[in-house]
């Protein structure tokens, strides 16, 4: 687990908040470590921006575009649909 | 997150109904029920193949060798996941078998930070920010653009992100499926996540640095 030593009541760093996000993202923080953290992004543009960035990161990944299922590549599920069938039947 | 956890679940419902029945389907001998099936499905099962082995040649062929696992094990299963997690889980298995041989060197869990270090101060304050392009990216043209980029930045995350990346941000499986698919911990995944994302990030963020 990435353990992140918080600060017991001092506030987030930059550089501890950024390894916080996916946590943040995932609703994985505990409630005071996340209202740390938007404590934190309230004061901080720079967070600010790097969450929005990892959102629009995660938002361009979804648009790898996914290939299509060819005819020939069908025809070569069929075949092997037809083979499997025939095995079975074959026991 | 959290505000489409209801349209997702019932979504899920939705999905897991329509499964059934094609599963069902299958098993009477419906051949047009496999050429869904594998429509469905073939997609995600050749990009996750790719993660693996070195061509798309040998690519499909694992992609076909699970489907006939899946096939021949119609009958062993029993719905206790959902059957896109049980056939992924079957291909993940056979991609890493196939791709050993050209396996890269396993990622030790070093740390691995998200930022570069010398971005921040001595105080862990910002030294070097990061440029805005958060808006921009949602542009179509530079999303389709950088969307090319991640996908061959893809290829070079470590495997064991790329895998997690995969499955969570482009084919949308959600956290305790991926855990299903690729037997890890949440606590592990999210950590595997954390690390592909960022690394992603940084990728973009030279891609839109270049304008």
């Amino acid at each position: 687990m990435l353990r992140v030593l918080l600060p017991r009541r001092r506030d987030l760093v930059c550089q501890q908040a950024v390894e916080l996000v996916t946590d943040y993202l995932e609703g994985a923080l505990s409630r005071a470590d996340r209202r740390r953290f938007e404590a934190h992004l309230a004061g901080c543009p720079h967070c600010t921006e790097y969450l929005a960035q990892i959102r629009a990161t995660i938002d361009l990944t979804g648009r790898v575009t996914p290939e299509d299922l060819s005819p020939r590549a069908q025809d070569e599920f069929i075949a092997l649909y037809w083979r499997w069938q025939h095995d079975r039947d074959q026991s | 997150m959290s505000q489409n956890s209801n349209a997702h679940v019932s979504g899920v419902a939705a999905h897991q109904d329509a499964e059934a029945g094609l599963l069902a389907a299958l098993r009477a001998g419906d051949e047009q029920a496999f050429i869904t099936l594998v429509r469905r499905h073939h997609s995600a099962m050749l990009r996750l193949a790719l993660g693996y082995v070195p061509s798309v040649a040998i690519a499909e062929e694992v992609v076909q060798d699970t489907w006939l696992a899946v096939l021949r094990g119609l009958g062993g299963f029993e719905g206790r996941s959902t059957l896109r997690t049980w056939l992924l889980r079957i291909l993940v298995n056979r991609a890493r078998t196939a791709g050993s041989r050209e396996r890269r060197t396993i990622a030790v869990p070093d740390p691995e930070p998200a930022v570069d270090p010398t971005r921040f101060d001595a105080a862990g304050s910002w030294a070097s920010p990061p440029e805005r392009w958060a808006q921009e990216a949602h542009d179509r043209l530079r999303a389709a653009q950088v969307a090319a980029r991640l996908r061959s930045a893809m290829g070079e995350l470590p495997a064991r992100q790329r895998e997690v990346v995969m499955l969570r941000d482009i084919e949308g499986l959600s956290s305790g499926e991926v855990c299903g698919v690729l037997d890890i911990s949440e606590a592990n995944q999210r950590v595997l996540l954390h690390r592909g994302r960022s690394r992603l990030r940084q990728v973009v963020e030279s891609e839109f640095g270049r304008a």
